[in-house]
Parts: structure tokens; sequence; C-alpha cells
């Protein structure tokens, strides 16, 4: 049997490919791809919600943040060592970042802009990420498999979190209510666009769905996502801001109306309220730590002549 | 949402730059759940010496009380089995050193 | 304020306004690792603060609640060391200022434990135990610069240049800690000393350190007479909990 049958039979008999298997050269571009990607949201996704940790207005909400952005660096590094079984170290994968020759999702070049948007970003964000990471479980390649049941486990608490801030804001002040309903004005479009594409338009998407690393494609996600996510508004007694939403008793669905898609592309090309500062946070980070990492290298050089693995070997 | 962001027309496909040599070593991570287990693979991580990949795989990978104990081997210390000989060397045929292999009486019990 | 209220608070305050600075350094540092950590360190400290103004509540005649102490007292009100309230700085400040704290929290929740107080003995049991596990991360960190590169020697040599004489202000002791040691409540500082200069001078010596022989401490945290610092971590934290009196969150 060659490699091309072989790949493929283990595709069609739903088996996972690992990362020493042979595999076709653009399956494997295609995975870097999108697992960096995935990693680079992960990580530049603790900016927005980062940005409100100072300032939450309870201790008991700063604790729910901080473990929850800490969780994104987790989900951060997780990816990144799903990439790196294919032969790509993380150091390269963040320079495609700083350098702007990766992307990550564009929802998080929005601003977070009250208190509302942590319960906002939560709930459609999060929630949208877990209608896609759900299928992504199931993905063909096995450590991207591996690490998004470990993130799936462990996100189930953001998007409940976020959806209890959105109800105690919707169940409190005027003013709060208004800030409730002004992060969904501001969130709904960007969540539906996050999606991608429309299928008609995505050749990706039809690639993708064959190697069976997406299982669902981008119209049947979203329309997922606005079926469970409407009566979740209606609860809190928001409207969604779309004129266009009507349920369709027939094929019982919502239907909605159309997105801005020059929106989405512009984001997605650079021009987000938000791409530039996030890249230029994440670089200076990493530049300011260049001169602890290389202390770091040269202790454990000097340290290396040093060590007894002795305990280590206790340990077993 | 996708984190998967779609081509923008004329994306150039990114390639890694090879000269970018990683700082910090990458470490396999095996945690044990409670006394009794065995380590199990949980992961791996980057940290410059033995010392702080353990306290690093503490915090990345025991966030939720998932493990009483950690190992760490630095990734490039693993030897693996080469998939093209799997058959060689995995597809073995014995049926016989399995119990469903032999028929007893259903007097006999649990054996 | 009983004295026994204004020890609980002295030690929630640290806490709290260290787990404000650490929250400030989120997606920060020098790598994926460190970021996780810093967020387990604070979430750790922020907990402790939480236990400890549970107790405070207790004591209070007006019954304040942990958000009612942090987001409604002022800059005069919280007592605070005034290392806790210092800017994170540099990696090296960070970690210098951390690594003070936790040679001092160490011993000080060791001695805590055996705390007549029960509560105080509880609470301390369990943040004793995080509280070691923060001084062996920040112990290898100062190793790690003292002894790295030059260039990071220089910059932890400036942290503990910086952060010495505030480190002082943890050892501060009036009526409140003698009286309360007294009745085998508090734990008297000047007891847990001696180990926070050993730790220091063991920690150092590996670090190619040397432990500054400036007698000066900056104190008046624990009384409310803080460096200005604080008065602007404060405003940030409490911003939005004091734009909307009597919401709920």
């Amino acid at each position: 049997m060659n490699l091309q049958d072989d790949f493929d039979a283990r595709l069609a008999a739903d088996r996972k490919i690992e990362p020493r298997d042979w595999m076709p050269e653009k399956y494997r571009k295609t995975m870097i791809r999108q697992i960096a990607q995935h990693a680079h949201s992960e990580i530049i996704g603790q900016q927005p919600e980062g940005n409100w940790i100072t300032r939450a207005p309870t201790l008991k909400r700063k604790a729910i943040l901080m473990a929850k952005v800490q969780d994104e660096a987790g989900h951060g590094l997780y990816l990144y060592s799903a990439a790196e079984t294919l032969g790509v170290s993380r150091d390269e994968l963040m320079d495609m970042l700083h350098t702007g020759r990766q992307k990550y999702s564009s929802i998080f070049n929005y601003p977070t802009l009250s208190w509302a948007d942590m319960g906002a970003v939560g709930w459609l964000v999060d929630g949208a990420a877990i209608t896609n990471q759900v299928m992504l479980t199931r993905t063909s390649f096995g450590p991207y498999a591996r690490a998004m049941i470990r993130i799936c486990k462990e996100e189930s608490f953001h998007q409940r979190q976020g959806y209890e801030i959105m109800l105690t804001l919707c169940n409190g002040t005027e003013a709060q209510k208004a800030m409730a309903q002004d992060a969904l004005d501001r969130w709904w479009w960007p969540s539906l666009a996050m999606f991608g594409p429309p299928d008609a338009e995505s050749t990706h998407t039809a690639q993708s769905v064959a190697w069976k690393i997406k299982r669902e494609t981008n119209d049947e996600l979203r329309q997922k996502f606005v079926d469970m996510t409407v009566p979740q508004a209606e609860i809190l007694g928001l409207t969604i801001p779309d004129p266009d939403l009507v349920w369709d008793a027939d094929a019982e669905h919502y239907r909605f109306g159309e997105i801005d898609w020059d929106d989405f592309w512009q984001v997605v090309k650079g021009d987000g309220p938000c791409n530039r500062e996030r890249i230029a946070h994440k670089v200076k980070a990493w530049e300011d730590g260049a001169w602890v990492r290389e202390a770091a290298v040269e202790h454990a050089k000097r340290a290396a002549s040093t060590t007894k693995l002795a305990a280590g070997g206790a340990a077993l | 949402m996708s984190y998967d962001v779609p081509p923008v027309e004329g994306e150039v496909e990114a390639e890694a730059n090879p000269e970018i040599v990683g700082e910090f070593p990458l470490w396999e991570v095996f945690v044990r759940a409670d006394r009794g287990l065995n380590h199990v693979h949980a992961g791996s991580l980057h940290a410059p010496d033995a010392e702080t990949a353990a306290r690093n795989a503490r915090d990345v990978y025991t966030r939720r009380q998932e493990g009483v104990s950690v190992w760490v081997v630095p990734s490039a210390s693993i030897y693996a089995s080469d998939p093209d000989n799997r058959e060689a060397w995995f597809d073995s045929d014995k049926p016989y050193i399995h119990p469903t292999f032999y028929e007893l009486p259903d007097e006999v019990g649990h054996m | 304020m009983s004295p026994l209220l204004t020890y609980v608070l002295r030690h929630a305050d640290d806490n709290l306004i260290v787990a404000q600075r650490l929250g400030e350094l989120i997606a920060s540092m020098p790598d994926l690792e460190e970021d996780i950590a810093v967020a387990n360190v604070g979430l750790d400290h922020l907990g402790q603060a939480r236990h400890f103004y549970d107790y405070a509540s207790e004591l209070d005649p007006d019954s304040r609640d942990e958000d009612q102490f942090a987001m409604e007292r002022s800059e005069r009100e919280f007592l605070n060391a005034t290392l806790v309230e210092q800017p994170n700085g540099d990696f090296a400040q960070t970690q210098m200022r951390q690594f003070l704290l936790d040679a001092y929290q160490v011993p000080l929740y060791e001695a805590m434990t055996a705390s007549d107080d029960a509560r105080l003995a509880a609470i301390s049991a369990k943040a004793v135990k995080e509280a070691r596990y923060h001084l062996e991360r920040s112990s290898a960190w100062v190793v790690r610069l003292g002894a790295g590169t030059p260039v990071s020697h220089e910059k932890i040599s400036q942290a503990v240049e910086y952060l010495w004489p505030y480190a002082g202000d943890l050892f501060y002791a009036d009526d409140v800690e003698e009286g309360l040691a007294a009745s085998g409540v508090a734990v008297d500082p000047a007891t847990v000393r001696p180990t926070f200069d050993a730790t220091v001078a063991d920690v150092f010596a590996s670090a190619n350190l040397s432990v500054p022989d400036d007698p000066y401490a900056r104190m008046g945290g624990r009384t409310g007479f803080h460096t200005e610092h604080l008065g602007h971590l404060l405003p940030e934290m409490q911003s939005l909990y004091r734009a909307h009196p009597g919401a709920t969150w």
C-alpha cells in the first residue's frame, strides 16, 4: 500500500493521524497553520479580558477573570505543543505572529470598553468558540484533538461565568442593563462573522472538511450558534441587534440578517480597531523578556555540569 | 467561531524562519493523578532547566489538582519506534496469549 | 477598630495589594509558562486576602464584606506594608518584591498556625503551603537572575537596592502585634525576622548578591502612611465599583 493510500484509508476509517505518520505536505502545512492560529488566538485573547482584571468590580469576579485569562495562556501552550509535534518550534511560530505572517482570530481585535464586555465575551465569544472546539475534539490530527479535549473540559466554566455576568447586569440597575445591551450590540455581529466566510465562498473549508480537520462547515456551526444563543438573549431580556432575525418554524432555525463581510475582511487584513496594539503589546512583552530568558539559559548552562539526575531516578 | 482565519486574497503561505532557534528546550511532562497510579503523559512545555521545567509542569498541568507528582523529561531524550516499522513491530498474531482463546465449560465459573 | 480586626486587615491588605499588582502583569511575562505561573501566584494571594477579609467581616462592628473592605476604603485606611504596593517595574523588580514577601510570609504563616485564634490558625495553615511554593519559585528566579548574565545581575541588584527599605515595613509592630502576641493570638514580627534574614542571606549567596547594610526602612504602611504608589493603584481597582454605588455584580 502506498503512503497516500495509507493516509486516505486511515482518514476514511476515522483513525487519527499522528505526528510521525506520513501525511501530504499540504495537510501538514494546513495543520500547522490552523493550530498556530488557534494558539495565537488564545494568547492574544488574554489581552481584551486581561484589560479588566485590575478593575473587576468584586474580588470574586477578579479571581474568576484571572483564572480564565490564565486558562487562555494554558490553552495557547497546549496548542503550541500540538503544533510542535509537526516539527516547528514555538519560537518560530511566535516570530510569525509577531511579524504578522500568521494571524489569530479577529474577534480579539475589538476593544473591551465596559465590564459588560467580560460578560459578552464569555457568553458569545466563548460560546462560539465552544461550538467550534467541540467539533475539533474529533479532528483528524491526534495531538490537536487531544489538546481540544483538555481545553473543552477546562473551558466549560468560561461561557457560564460570562452568561452569569450578563444575568447579574440585566437584573441590576438601569445603567447596568444599558451596559449589557451595549455590549451585546457591539459583540453580536463580530461573533457571527468569526465562524468564517459562507460555505459558498470558502474553498478552504471544503478541503478541511475532506481531511476531517473540520467536521462541520462554517455555516452549519454559525446556525447552531444562533439557534442556541437567541433564546439565551430572551432570558436576559436583551435585544439582538438584527431586525431580520426571525424564527423559521418549518426549518426549526432562526433566520438572521446579512453579515457585514467588508468589515470582517478589513479586520482580518489588519485594520481592525485593536490589531496594531494587540501585536505591539505582545512584541513588547517578548522583547522585554529577552534578557530574562538569556539569563535563564546562561544559568542553566553553568548548572548543567553540576546537576545530578539522581533525584529524578529516585522518583521512579 | 472559527480559530481558522480564512486566507486573505494574495496571502503568501507563511514559512517558518529556520534561523530562529528555540531559546528554551522542550520537555515532556508526565503527571501522576494519584498514589498507586502510573505517571501518564500530560503534554509538553518549555523551560531553561529541569527544575524550572518541573515547576512549570506543576503550574501548567496541575492547575485543577490533576496530580500529586510530576516528571519532566527532555523531549530530545525520547527515542521512538519507527512508524514505518509498525507492522513488523506490532502486528503480532498470538491469539493463545489471550484468555478468550480458551473455551471452558460454564460450570467452571470465573477463571 | 479592635486590635484583632486591625491585625487581620494588615494581612488581608498585603495579599490583596500584591495580587492587584500581579494582576497587572497578565500577558506581559518573558514566556508563556511564566504568564501562567504569575497568575497562579496572584490567585493564591487573592484567595488568602479573601480568607482574611472573611474573618475581618465577622470581627467588624459594621459587618463590612470583602468588597466593602477592598473597594470602599481609601488610601489612608489600607494597612498593607509599603513593599507590596511598589510597582512591578521590570521582571527583576517583580521577582524581588515577591521573594522578599515570600521570605516573610513563610515564617509568618508557620508561626500563625500555632495561634490560639482558631480562625487565624486555619487561614495560615492553608496559606503556608502556597507561600512555600511561592518562595521556591521566587528564590529560583533570584538565583537565575543574580547568577545569570551581567545584565540580569545588574537588574536584580538594582531591584534589591530599590526594594530593601520597603521590606523593613513588613516587620513593623505596634500595640496591635505586641498585645495580641502576648495573648498568643498574633505573631510578633520580630520572631519572624531571623528566618527572613537567613533565607535572604542563603538565596543572595547563591545569587552572588550582597545583603544591603542600609538600616533605613520606609515604615508606615501598617498605619496607613503609604508611598504615593498606592494612591494610583486604588482608584484603578475601585473605579467601576465606586461608579455604581450599591450595585450588585
